[in-house]
């Protein structure tokens, strides 16, 4: 597994994640892997203490995670939210924009590539987790 | 017609960029084809039987003379000479390199077209009425509102990796010309009692292995609240659609395993939380979309009478041409089904033809139909004359729309790598057997629909008579399907029975015509005819 | 006989494996045994193939023929094309397919 690529100002989280179970049945644990038959509204009432989740991609085509992430932005998570497994340097924008901000891509990932891939698009046309303003906001104010 | 503006130009030409990097990565062996499928597929690049396919999307169908000269210079400077219209409104490109591919996104980006979302596991072109803003049975023009979905679709970040594609079409009219209730969402405009527009949404139609007619899942959603309704429909399948067989994927198999009931209940459960985000647009923009799609400067006063001493061309004009919303103005079918052709096939220099008649002719816009056909959709009945005559001289003037030679065709075993059976031979044979168009106006409006694989892309299954090839131990073979529609009596043909050779189909399909003409009633179409006597009958005909 | 196919990578252009090197035409194709997989996974990493599958051909007197039709309509080209095929001149190719 390569490094974690991290966009986040902190730390990266050390505790290893627990699976959804083993977090429901106790009450201390701050890390938590989602896989994708996992429902992420299950973890809402304890986003309060969550550090790190961990979102499965077990395969690249596997596109739960996406909605996943949104759902836990949208409900106010401001921990770390990280997208581990086959994930691709052309879905690191995407992913971006549903709220993850760190990536644990099994295959490494070139740098140069995440950072031209991340940079290539200067509008986007809805709005979505991230903070980016769309055209049609752009248009109307 | 919709412009872009600096927005929709820059993304446009970065995905250009974005493009050619990819395919200098796979070129230079930074990625494995594995890894490259994904990516060229979202932009429509397959890799088919004898080349690189290239599918360029038409959102719903709509351009203008320039667009359209695009398209005919793609065919000639980097295909061979010729492009498909496809069942999605789009035009397909079969002898493409891979090397050359981002040159080509070069230009069509130059004239404001893309490749974007023609494939892959994410929301598709938008696909619309071909008629719109020329027919006089809409509430509106359905097209602002596509593009608005095209907007919000267009490399949305949580639903480019669904379980599957998905379709959508939008339409206005109560006369159902985009085939709209057999798509994953199909959108219906109506006005409520307070003569507010919105959407009537029907979530789950499609055709397929397992073909499905959508059921509404909504009565009316206003205009503000469209895209969150959308994206809480969007929401529930790509959390709950299937993901352990590709063939049971598409929304149609969640709707129908858990019901229309339940996934209503979940969408308005992931509705209520969703609109609270604020990612609808603000009206104003809705407001904007629709000032490109005023209504063109329609002369006043204009006669609706027409010179028909010309046999040739009274026949092109009763067949062809449709009425107009606007006085002394008509809309001009331009059929891609000469007999002995290529269903949707145009060369780049018809296609040129085609574009330049549309800026001469028809205030510059063009329409691609979904039976593969293309439309002037404003031209003045006096100039009726000279448009037939051009298209006449190019081999574009077959009067046969709706009747049995206007036949849709996939590409089949002759382009296509999932193909089991060739569909272009099977359509030749039987536009030639019915060539007489005496005969063909006497049967009346008869939709041939032809697949050359499950997929349906010919849509085999909204034919009033419907051919699906398959492999029978590595021969082809046709099977027989008689009732669907595609339009607002929307219904799923039944199979006749054991399949046919390639001339056994062809005797098949006449043995049905025959019988139709023995029993038919006064005015009967075929498919009338068929649903009230039953499928047997031509069983009888065909295999007593 | 088992022979090898795929697409050139940069064209897309339907491709044969000759023993040697790769040919647009079926006929120049050579029977690979069971060495097919590992000669494929060697052309495809020098990324001479693009998408590189075997399969079953009969030996005739005018080369190899392909047992499925798929890959005749591949050898040949668009039988309802008979001018974009590799035989042009030859109105009766497309019976080669069938």
């Amino acid at each position: 597994m390569g490094d974690p690529l991290s966009f986040r100002t902190d730390a990266a989280h050390e505790e290893p994640a627990v699976t959804l179970d083993a977090f429901l049945d106790q009450s201390n644990a701050t890390s938590v892997r989602l896989e994708p038959d996992e429902d992420a509204r299950a973890l809402l009432p304890y986003l309060d203490r969550l550090a790190l989740v961990e979102i499965a991609f077990p395969g690249y085509r596997d596109g739960r995670g996406y909605s996943a992430a949104r759902i836990l932005r949208e409900a106010g998570y401001q921990g770390e939210l990280r997208a581990q497994g086959d994930v691709l340097v052309d879905q690191i924008a995407f992913m971006r924009r549903c709220g993850f901000d760190s990536f644990a891509p099994e295959k490494p990932l070139d740098p140069a590539v995440v950072e031209a891939s991340l940079a290539r698009y200067d509008h986007v046309y809805q709005r979505a987790a991230d903070a980016t303003v769309p055209v049609w906001k752009l248009r109307h104010g | 017609m919709y412009k872009y503006d600096q927005y929709d130009q820059s993304i446009v030409d970065a995905r250009v960029e974005e493009f050619r990097d990819q395919v200098n990565r796979r070129l230079s062996g930074a990625l494995s084809e594995d890894q490259f499928k994904p990516l060229r597929l979202m932009n429509g690049l397959y890799l088919q039987l004898h080349a690189y396919m290239l599918r360029v999307a038409v959102p719903y169908g709509t351009l203008d003379g320039r667009q359209m000269r695009m398209l005919g210079h793609i065919a000639r400077k980097y295909d061979r000479g010729y492009g498909h219209f496809t069942t999605r409104q789009n035009i397909q490109y079969n002898w493409i390199k891979l090397e050359e591919a981002p040159d080509i996104l070069a230009d069509l980006a130059s004239v404001e077209m893309h490749a974007i979302q023609t494939s892959g596991n994410c929301i598709r072109n938008i696909s619309s009425d071909q008629y719109a803003g020329a027919a006089s049975d809409e509430v509106t023009d359905p097209r602002p509102w596509a593009e608005l979905l095209r907007q919000w679709s267009t490399f949305h970040p949580e639903f480019s990796y669904l379980p599957r594609k998905f379709k959508i079409a939008v339409i206005a009219a109560a006369e159902d010309r985009a085939a709209m209730r057999l798509h994953d969402i199909g959108i219906e405009l109506v006005r409520n009692e307070a003569g507010t527009l919105g959407g009537k949404i029907f979530v789950g139609g499609g055709m397929g292995r397992t073909p499905m007619i959508a059921p509404e899942i909504k009565d009316f959603v206003p205009a503000e609240d469209l895209l969150s309704y959308l994206e809480a429909c969007l929401r529930v399948y790509n959390r709950h659609g299937r993901r352990d067989n590709i063939y049971k994927a598409r929304i149609k198999i969640l709707v129908h395993e858990i019901g229309a009931e339940d996934y209503r209940r979940q969408v308005e459960e992931e509705f209520a939380h969703v609109k609270t985000l604020g990612i609808d647009p603000p009206a104003a923009e809705l407001e904007r979309i629709t000032a490109f799609f005023a209504p063109p400067a329609f002369a006043t006063g204009l006669s609706d009478e027409l010179d028909l001493s010309d046999p040739d061309f009274r026949l092109w004009v009763q067949q062809n041409v449709a009425a107009h919303a606007q006085p002394g103005y008509a809309i001009a079918n331009i059929s891609l089904k000469p007999v002995g052709g290529i269903p949707g096939d145009a060369t780049a220099d018809q296609i040129d033809l085609m574009g330049d008649l549309a800026e001469r002719y028809s205030f510059d816009e063009l329409r691609v139909t979904h039976a593969q056909n293309i439309v002037l959709p404003h031209v003045r009945k006096a100039d009726l004359y000279a448009v037939w005559q051009a298209l006449d001289e190019a081999g574009l003037a077959t009067p046969n729309l709706d009747l049995i030679s206007d036949i849709i065709a996939c590409p089949g075993l002759d382009y296509c790598s999932l193909a089991n059976a060739r569909s272009i031979p099977v359509a030749q044979k039987i536009a030639e057997r019915f060539a007489d168009l005496d005969r063909q106006r006497d049967l009346g409006e008869l939709k041939l629909k032809i697949s050359g694989c499950i997929n349906a892309c010919g849509h085999h299954h909204a034919g009033h008579i419907g051919i699906l090839g398959v492999d029978r131990k590595g021969t082809e073979n046709y099977q027989l399907l008689l009732g669907g529609s595609g339009a607002e009596d929307v219904s799923l043909g039944k199979i006749t029975g054991p399949g046919f050779d390639e001339d056994g189909i062809v005797d098949a399909v006449e043995k049905v015509t025959d019988t139709y003409k023995s029993l038919r009633q006064d005015g009967e179409r075929f498919v009338d005819t068929y649903r009230r006597v039953g499928i047997e009958p031509f069983k009888e005909a065909i295999y007593g | 006989m088992k022979i090898l196919t795929g697409n050139d990578l940069p064209t897309g252009d339907v491709i044969w494996w000759t023993g040697t090197e790769w040919s647009r035409h079926v006929e120049d194709a050579a029977d690979v045994g069971e060495e097919g997989e590992s000669i494929a996974r060697a052309e495809e990493g020098a990324r001479r193939v693009n998408a590189p599958y075997v399969i079953e051909a009969t030996a005739t007197p005018e080369g190899p023929r392909p047992a499925h039709i798929k890959d005749r309509v591949r050898a040949l080209g668009p039988t309802v094309r008979p001018d974009l095929t590799l035989k042009p001149a030859d109105p009766a190719a497309g019976n080669w397919v069938i």
